[in-house]
């Protein structure tokens, strides 16, 4: 790994200083790996012998992802539904843009419910990606009960056999035992109609440790299935993303890299680990 | 985990205090503590070890006096609050008003951190206090950004200057100047420009960001961040002081449990202070920034003087001198008064933020009390009264079996919901009466639900009071009444 191609010569050359050391940590650190995580590796770094450190780091890392299948769920037989949950101004309504599209590229058609009624103008913000993607968009009022809109949604989208409903809800701190227990009604009746088959939870790429609680309690009260990370286009490395899946198992499932509708990709494991400590 | 910081503290604290005497092994010990805990919440790297260089240099100048001391361990305490209170900012800081009108308050920062809901809640903050503010839309980026800003300006009554409807059209620059010029002639004295998210590494957008801070020449530039933000706060704050500049802080989404180690990280690195700080979804979820607060905070003191400020914010001066008078002139108090109280204590929000903010609230036993607390108790509560007669809510002696079956259909609720809340009251009120007549004893603990006693003490002994109570373990009324 390139990261630690410098550290190695200095291995290798018998040469390492303190200062090289508190370097490799702050390279960890900086991932938003977690300080635990982060003295781990070190800790595997100065244990192993020289020539085998970057094999043994990649091993430790990749051993921390998850064997979870990465593919969105697809049903032949009735509309599959993917619900998008996470905190506020993670890139929730943007990332379902993005899904969107990248679902229709691949000739799916997709029903999208707005049910983030509680921020103005998201239901907007939603309607507008709607219309420059060409899908419809089911809306509800204005601090309405964003159950029901996810219910008209999946009915709909049952009753015209759509391959993929997606219902994008309001960003929601993971503390507000409420608005959690909100997520969760949504949940339940959206499963009236149809199974939901994927609960995303977008994380921000610039999110700190805190993730990790954000991750487990959404899994609590919508059981998480994958994971988006957003603002990878950013200077944030999104290594709390590797804590997560390590911590609760949930696999991360795409990579949002900016602000338009094609800047979406599935999770490439390599890709993200040799960006982690660049 | 995210509480680990304070707990952490609290541990480390805890195990020096045993030790008695200090050797400088304990300091590094406590040091190593302290680092991982920072570490944990987010502070970056470099900050954290200037933290602890700078711990270490103070205990160590210290620690012959600190061995002579009573208490090492709270020494040593000491100096953390006042590190992490230095570091934070030292004190509050207020928006600079222009001498000549309108004061200029631009908002940069990231994507997704809250600038448009912060614009929003500057805007009702700074209109409270009896400014003109104008909000203008200069995020034309990202979808609808100017109609949530509209729907924001509408709910608070602040007009909002949006020309361009965005979604990527219209130049933010023109929008700016042109918001400004605006307001100087509708005589508004506060201009907000709210500007779109950009990432730091976007040389375009920061470009962009410059030349409307030039356009509008601001008096405050703020830059708001979301207070979950990890080690990439120091970056992206950098990316924004070298390209854009700014002059304070805003710290978003308090509310959640993140400590807030980034913003030790922004201050220390940029010298600029957190000016605000936003707690919650709410427009009146936000206020000014106390450093000496958060620093307790992260050290688990709780943060005593805004729940204080809170109470009194919401019982207004009538409500709270109506009930001084009746204490002191040994009327009965009644459940209409104690619906009052409820009334206000639903305008402070949630009970579980405001207990949060007791001291040792984020410890242990306490906290899983917090968890299970529940809020719609209030309103059950409320209710039950509701369903009350004038008559039966100024004498509740009348309340016989058919009585308490009437208000138990009315509120929906069962008879035995009705008892408990009649039970409760008549020994509140009970208490009162004792407390009145210097018989002194403080309400018994837990027995009595947070809406009766938590308000009573505060507008008439203020918050700390309320604490020692709450404090108060004794089973001996006698030895409460020392204690508080």
């Amino acid at each position: 790994m390139a990261l630690f191609s410098k550290l190695l010569q200095k291995i290798r050359g018998g040469s390492t200083s303190a200062g090289d050391w508190q370097e490799f940590e702050e390279a960890l650190i900086a991932s938003d790996l977690g300080a635990k995580s982060a003295a781990e590796i070190i800790e595997l770094a100065k244990r192993s012998k020289s020539d085998e450190i970057d094999t043994a780091i990649t091993n430790a890392l990749s051993a921390w992802l998850s064997n979870a299948n990465r593919e969105l769920p697809f049903n032949s037989d009735r509309p599959t539904t993917v619900l998008i949950v996470g905190v506020n101004g993670t890139g929730k309504t943007t990332s379902t843009a993005k899904l969107i599209s990248f679902l229709k590229q691949n000739k799916h058609s997709v029903l999208v419910a707005a049910a983030d009624t509680f921020r103005a103008a998201a239901v907007e913000q939603l309607a507008t990606w709607g219309s420059r993607l060409e899908v419809d968009v089911v809306t509800g009022p204005a601090n309405g009960d964003p159950a029901s809109v996810a219910f008209e949604a999946a009915t709909k989208a049952k009753a015209a056999n759509i391959d993929y409903l997606i219902i994008d809800t309001a960003g929601r701190l993971h503390t507000k035992s409420g608005l959690m227990d909100e997520l969760g009604k949504i949940r339940r009746v959206i499963e009236k109609v149809l199974p939901v088959d994927e609960v995303l939870l977008v994380v921000d790429a610039t999110t700190g440790q805190n993730g990790i609680v954000q991750a487990k309690i959404f899994m609590e009260s919508v059981a998480v299935t994958g994971l988006i990370l957003t603002k990878m286009d950013g200077s944030a490395k999104g290594g709390i993303a590797l804590a997560i899946e390590r911590e609760c198992g949930i696999p991360i499932k795409f990579i949002g890299t900016g602000e338009s509708a094609a800047d979406l990709e599935a999770f490439d494991p390599e890709r993200y680990l040799n960006g982690l400590f660049s | 985990m995210f509480e680990s910081l304070s707990a952490k503290f609290q541990g480390a604290f805890a195990s020096l205090r045993s030790k008695g005497r200090l050797k400088p092994a304990d300091i590094d010990e406590i040091a190593s503590e302290i680092r991982s805990a920072l570490l944990d919440s987010d502070v970056a790297l470099s900050v954290v070890d200037f933290f602890i260089e700078q711990l270490k240099s103070r205990t160590d100048e210290v620690l012959t006096d600190l061995n002579k001391s009573t208490n090492p361990a709270n020494a040593i305490f000491e100096i953390v609050n006042s590190l992490l209170i230095e570091i934070l900012g030292g004190s509050a800081r207020r928006i600079r008003l222009a001498k000549k009108p309108p004061t200029v308050i631009l908002l940069t920062g990231l994507q997704g951190a809250g600038k448009t809901s912060l614009a929003g809640k500057l805007a009702n903050y700074l209109k409270a206090q009896g400014n003109t503010p104008l909000l203008v839309a200069s995020d034309l980026q990202r979808p609808n950004a100017v109609t949530q800003l509209q729907v924001v300006g509408e709910s608070i009554r602040v007009p909002v200057f949006a020309p361009e409807p965005g979604n990527g059209v219209g130049d933010p620059v023109k929008v700016a100047k042109a918001g400004v010029k605006f307001a100087e002639d509708k005589l508004h004295n506060i201009v907000i420009v709210d500007t779109a998210g950009r990432l730091g590494v976007d040389a375009q957008l920061m470009e962009q960001a410059k030349q409307i801070r030039d356009a509008v020449s601001p008096d405050e530039v703020l830059y708001v961040v979301d207070a979950m933000v990890g080690q990439d706060a120091v970056r992206t704050a950098q990316a924004f002081f070298e390209g854009v500049g700014f002059d304070a802080i805003v710290l978003t989404k308090l509310d959640g449990d993140a400590r807030g180690g980034a913003a030790l990280s922004i201050t220390q690195v940029t010298g600029k202070p957190i000016m605000f700080a936003a707690t919650g979804e709410n427009v009146t979820d936000f206020d000014l920034f106390h450093p000496d607060r958060m620093a307790s905070r992260i050290l688990g003191l709780g943060d005593i003087q805004t729940l204080a400020e809170q109470a009194k914010g919401a019982f207004d001066s009538d409500t709270a001198s109506k009930l001084e008078t009746k204490f002191v002139s040994g009327e009965d108090f009644t459940l209409d008064d104690f619906l009052a109280q409820l009334e206000a204590m639903k305008k402070m929000g949630s009970m579980t933020k405001l207990l949060g903010m007791i001291p040792g609230a984020n410890s242990g036993a306490m906290k899983k009390q917090l968890e299970q607390f529940d809020e719609g108790e209030l309103v059950k509560t409320q209710s039950i009264v509701q369903s009350m007669t004038p008559l039966e809510r100024n004498d509740p002696k009348v309340l016989n079996g058919s009585r308490r079956m009437r208000i138990a259909n009315g509120s929906g609720r069962q008879v035995s919901d009705v008892n408990s809340l009649v039970d409760r009251f008549t020994q509140a009120q009970k208490v009162m009466k004792q407390m009145r007549s210097g018989k002194g004893a403080m309400p018994p603990g837990m027995q009595i639900p947070p809406g009766m006693q938590m308000p009573q003490g505060m507008p008439q002994q203020g918050a700390a009071k309320v604490v020692n109570k709450k404090k108060s373990r004794s089973g001996n009324p006698a030895k409460r009444a020392l204690e508080g």
